[in-house]
């Protein structure tokens, strides 16, 4: 069986970049469907090749940075396709939309945690489909009644007439028969991979703990250049002139070439390349440019917060309410730019000769990627190619609302001309100085507590969206970008004088989505918030959520399940630690977080362990559950503890990870997982771990007698 | 200029100039790409070898200092200190994105051979200085201490 | 000089933020000539005197970052704890896995801004700098005890010319380099102990 084997039902050519808004539709509250869904293809020869060996291979259209799509695909098949654990193999989806459609975006992309979420049925039909086409072509071969064979572990077997066989023998004739209609799936009480503890391995576990797994920046090939672009240092401003005498005195450099987004400086390998970008001299057109601060940004956006905004969520077309009798509470959260840092810089292989474009690189948005590529290059959708590599971390910063590494990738090629192939390196300082950032936030408050409880909410939020204006503003509805308000628009809780507002703020600065998007600064400051009310109330932080969650049990459940898990008997823990509580619903998950907290050497926060309760729904793989919640915690506490992007003069003050400081092992704490167990659709869990740690632990200080941080980095080096 | 390296055992002329560092020539020139880049400032660990036994980071060693010493990559590692760390890395699914494993691998093997049983504090002074974006930190912690079990340390 | 300040709040900074080894004014740049002092006719107030100028170096951000409190160096002209957490280890090289020489290389490799040195290392806990004053600094250096076990010339010696210790003039990357020159410092140093190696108060 082989992809190229399948016949399109229908074929869906795209017309390059200007054509990204593709019926589109992520899956974030309050976003509807753009456009009418594709057809989900489950042909088992489009997503599995089963060799001579008996080895199946998955051909896994999500990107594999870490999340783990490789192994939960794997998982899916093997278990409706009755497989061995140890026959199956994984890799990446060449990039075709037409094969490869994220079913609830409708274009071949990574993103909003729905990886599993979105290709579990998919995958549980064609693995269904698969089992279903060896079994008869076993029947054809041993002239027997589908019906009487059994398939277990890889075996298929006629226990009247004592034949078996495996996998590899029947491949090549299951993949000529017809594909069946309909199949049956398994009864999940049947299960034995899907959902069950340690019953699989990541696939990628052993190549990537010996060096052998192969990332795009490992890419050789003869007669390649290694490219390294000088970006501008402030934000929004464009290449003017360059001066390459000097640059191209350096041993190995080969040219400089001014492309959109810099000038580029072609060598024969990448220190020549640095040293070359080092030695050119490059002037800057910075008549848009950014020119304000980080600070003076901050102010900006509270004197805007000042000013009523647009409602949002919950109650946003009733009037206003003048505030209620009782104590008034008021506070803010001041949010810092964040890269993501992925430990991959944004790198990028591409081949262009004239009538074809080969690009290989970690690309999450493979179709959007794809039309931006081939409109650099007038090429047209499908002369475009692209082999998705495994990728060293993303966070969001590969999945990009502009493509705008595709088309500097691409500029880069077209800009040396055809039959050059080059490999384009992001340095980490390109990397933290290169925007993309989750934006900068600011969120005003007001709360009125009285009668021991909360009687009014009011938020105000700033902050820029990187979906207006962007190929992708399809998602937003009259005007609003849900991104900006998710997760304070509508609360857990139940308060029912509540109003939310938003102003946009611009910038030439580029954002981007970062892990768990509007909920990093939504999560914190409603969390921290809501926590401030209940301490002003008397009450206890899990009883006085709980008392607010009536009508959402499933986020009252994981809050129990952390508690139970943690033996909350309250904020103080003793020895100089306290606890602080954080409840957030994002991509369709829950997740609740309890953080013990001290105050640790050079006075900093120590985050001790963190106790950690999701529901996301069917889980597939626990134990990447698991990972993904501890990853997700020790990237939320490396950050609400250390990291900020400071803007000076409208462009970054820092660039590598000297400034821009990162978690390291001595800091992150113990983490304990409970999953609740549910029967729910399988929800996200790449980003969810992230949005209640930041709170959870600023909740833990306040109860060390300390402010909750209004304004994060909670180290701050000033 | 050329310069005579060794590296996992074997000798190796590289023309390049004397500030090319270590990191470079490996990937680059010998393409051992097992090694990677994270920062270049000797500040996240990905690029850690060993040089005559020493974990050492590459991006900021030039070739020219290399001189004599003995480098060990990734791609060569070996011996029971290196098995049992890779081993407890599958066992326990360490990676996640996997870009930093290498240098986590390096870094490990490197504090085994010197403290077969170390505690927690011992693995935070050794392996600090490698950083995991995923923060897979939980379970390179575990992988060490059962590596550090089965090597009867 | 900023100073390292944790803010746990903007709006309550003075309650809860801590200044960290503060090196709140500008760092000094030159150094007197030893005949500067020769009109100090007090033999004790010129050692004295002499020692406070030597101070600038001594208590400069490139030699106290490594003559930390704590088993932890500090590191920029800010004085920061040593990102990653190194600590003084074995004999001054650091712990099994993270040895100083795993970064720090025989000589600064600017590219990187990463300085190195054939001897680098911490010095051990009884040479403890930081957060002492000049007087004790002083009083600490004189004992053989506290000083490696040197005698008056060999410290003499090791100050002017130790190439750990010249270093300081040469740290590369954006680090202020030590005051003056270490003849400079080493000279004040001789005619210190040779003016009776007086400590200040």
């Amino acid at each position: 069986m082989g992809a190229e084997d399948i016949t399109l039902s229908r074929r869906t050519a795209l017309q390059g970049a200007g054509a990204l808004v593709l019926g589109f539709l992520l899956p974030l509250k309050g976003v509807r469907a753009q456009g009418a869904a594709r057809p989900m293809v489950t042909a088992p020869n489009a997503f599995l090749r089963i060799g001579a060996d008996d080895s199946v291979t998955v051909l896994v259209k999500h990107i594999e940075f870490g999340q783990g799509p490789w192994t939960a695909a794997a998982t899916i098949i093997a278990e409706e396709l009755d497989a061995d654990w140890a026959q199956m193999r994984a890799e990446h989806a060449p990039a075709n939309v037409a094969l490869y459609a994220n079913t609830l975006m409708g274009i071949q992309a990574t993103g909003g945690s729905s990886a599993t979420a979105e290709s579990y049925d998919q995958m549980r039909i064609v693995g269904a489909k698969a089992r279903a086409m060896l079994v008869q072509a076993a029947a054809n071969a041993w002239k027997v009644k589908p019906a009487e064979i059994r398939v277990e572990k890889g075996v298929i077997s006629h226990a009247a007439s004592k034949r078996q066989g495996r996998f590899g023998q029947f491949a090549d004739a299951a993949s000529k028969l017809p594909e069946p209609a309909d199949v049956k799936l398994k009864d999940p009480a049947a299960f034995t991979l899907i959902g069950k503890d340690k019953s699989v391995a990541r696939l990628d576990s052993a190549a990537k703990s010996t060096g052998k797994a192969i990332f795009t920046i490992d890419i050789h090939e003869p007669g390649m250049l290694t490219v390294v672009v000088a970006h501008p240092p402030r934000f929004g401003a464009k290449p003017a002139s360059f001066d390459a005498t000097d640059a191209l005195k350096v041993k190995g450099v080969v040219a400089v070439k001014q492309i959109g987004s810099g000038f580029a400086v072609y060598a024969e390998n990448m220190w020549a390349a640095i040293k070359g970008r080092n030695a050119l001299k490059t002037v800057w057109d910075n008549s848009a440019a950014e020119t304000r601060s980080s600070d003076q940004m901050f102010a900006d956006y509270r004197a805007l917060a000042a000013k009523p905004g647009r409602a949002v969520g919950t109650n946003k077309d009733a009037p206003e309410k003048p505030l209620p009798q009782g104590k008034l509470i008021e506070a803010e959260f001041l949010l810092p730019y964040l890269a993501h840092a992925p430990m991959e810089p944004l790198d990028g292989y591409m081949l262009w000769d004239g009538q074809t474009a080969k690009a290989r690189f970690g690309s999450q948005l493979q179709t959007a990627d794809q039309g931006a590529i081939g409109k650099v290059f007038g090429l047209p959708m499908e002369k475009v190619f692209i082999e998705t590599m495994l990728a060293g971390g993303s966070f969001g910063r590969r999945a990009q609302t502009t493509a705008h590494f595709a088309v500097e990738l691409a500029e880069v090629a077209k800009a040396i001309g055809p039959n050059k192939p080059v490999k384009l390196v992001w340095t980490r300082e390109d990397d933290i100085k290169g925007g993309y950032y989750r934006p900068l936030f600011y969120h005003k408050f007001q709360g009125v507590v009285a009668g021991g409880k909360i009687a009014a909410w009011r938020n105000r939020v700033v902050g820029q969206s990187f979906m207006k204006g962007s190929p992708f503003e399809s998602m937003m509805h009259d005007g609003v970008d849900p991104i900006v308000t998710e997760g304070a628009d509508e609360l857990l809780y139940a308060i029912g004088d509540f109003r939310c507002e938003f102003h946009y703020a611009d910038s030439p600065i580029t954002t981007l989505w970062w892990r768990s998007v509007g909920h990093t600064h939504t999560g914190y400051a409603v969390e921290c918030f809501l926590d401030r009310l209940l301490q002003e109330a008397g009450q206890d932080p899990v009883q006085g959520r709980l008392a607010l969650m009536a009508e959402k049990p499933r986020a009252a459940a994981v809050l129990k399940a952390v508690a139970d898990l943690a033996g909350w008997k309250g904020s103080a823990a003793g020895n100089g630690r306290a606890r602080g509580v954080a409840v957030c619903e994002s991509f369709g998950s829950f997740v609740a977080q309890i953080a013990e907290v001290s105050i640790g050497d050079n006075e900093e926060p120590r985050v001790h362990k963190i106790w950690c309760a999701v529901d996301c729904g069917q889980t597939v793989n626990p134990d990447i559950v698991r990972a993904q919640m501890e990853g997700g915690i020790g990237y939320a506490v490396g950050h609400a503890l250390y990291a900020e992007v400071p803007i000076v003069d409208g462009g970054a003050a820092i660039g590598n990870f000297d400034e821009y400081r990162s978690l390291r092992i001595n800091e992150m704490p113990e983490v304990e997982v409970v999953i609740v167990p549910s029967s729910e659709k399988p929800t996200g869990v790449g980003e969810p771990g992230v949005p209640p740690t930041a709170p959870a632990i600023a909740n833990a200080l306040a109860h060390l007698g300390r402010e909750r941080p209004s304004r994060l980095p909670i180290v701050r080096r000033v | 200029m050329a310069y005579q390296i060794k590296v996992n055992g074997t000798d190796h002329s590289v023309d390049a100039d004397e500030d090319t560092p270590l990191l470079w020539v490996l990937r680059d020139w010998l393409h051992l790409t097992g090694t990677k880049f994270g920062c270049g400032i000797a500040r996240c660990g990905a690029c850690t070898v060993h040089m005559d036994g020493q974990p050492l980071r590459s991006c900021t060693l030039p070739i020219s200092a290399v001189g004599t010493s003995e480098i060990t990559t990734i791609e060569a590692v070996e011996g029971p200190e290196a098995k049992a760390v890779q081993d407890a890395w599958v066992a326990h699914d360490v990676p996640q994105c996997g870009y930093c494993q290498s240098g986590q691998v390096m870094s490990a093997v490197a504090l085994l051979r010197e403290v077969p049983k170390p505690n927690d504090r011992d693995i935070d002074l050794a392996m600090n200085g490698n950083i995991c974006r995923c923060a897979t930190y939980v379970r390179i912690r575990a992988a060490i201490h059962a590596a550090s079990e089965k090597l009867g340390g | 000089m900023r100073s390292l300040v944790i803010l746990l709040t903007c709006a309550i900074a003075a309650l809860t933020s801590v200044a960290l080894n503060a090196t709140n004014k500008a760092l000094p740049t030159t150094l007197q000539p030893v005949s500067a002092f020769a009109t100090i006719k007090d033999p004790k107030a010129r050692s004295v005197a002499l020692f406070t100028e030597a101070g600038k170096v001594i208590q400069h951000p490139r030699c106290l970052n490594c003559h930390p409190a704590t088993e932890r160096p500090t590191q920029t002209d800010a004085m920061r704890p040593h990102e990653p957490l190194v600590v003084r280890g074995d004999g001054g090289i650091g712990a099994a896995g993270l040895r100083c020489i795993t970064c720090h290389h025989n000589a600064n490799f600017d590219p990187a801004g990463v300085p190195g040195n054939p001897k680098w290392a911490l010095a051990p806990p009884e040479m403890a700098w930081q957060g002492k004053s000049l007087g004790d600094i002083c009083r600490q250096i004189k004992d053989p005890a506290r000083n490696g076990g040197r005698s008056m010339a060999e410290l003499v010696h090791h100050m002017a010319e130790d190439e750990l210790v010249g270093w300081g003039w040469h740290p590369g990357g954006k680090r202020t380099p030590a005051p003056g020159t270490q003849a400079e410092f080493g000279a004040l140093i001789k005619a210190w102990a040779d003016s009776g190696a007086n400590c200040p108060a």
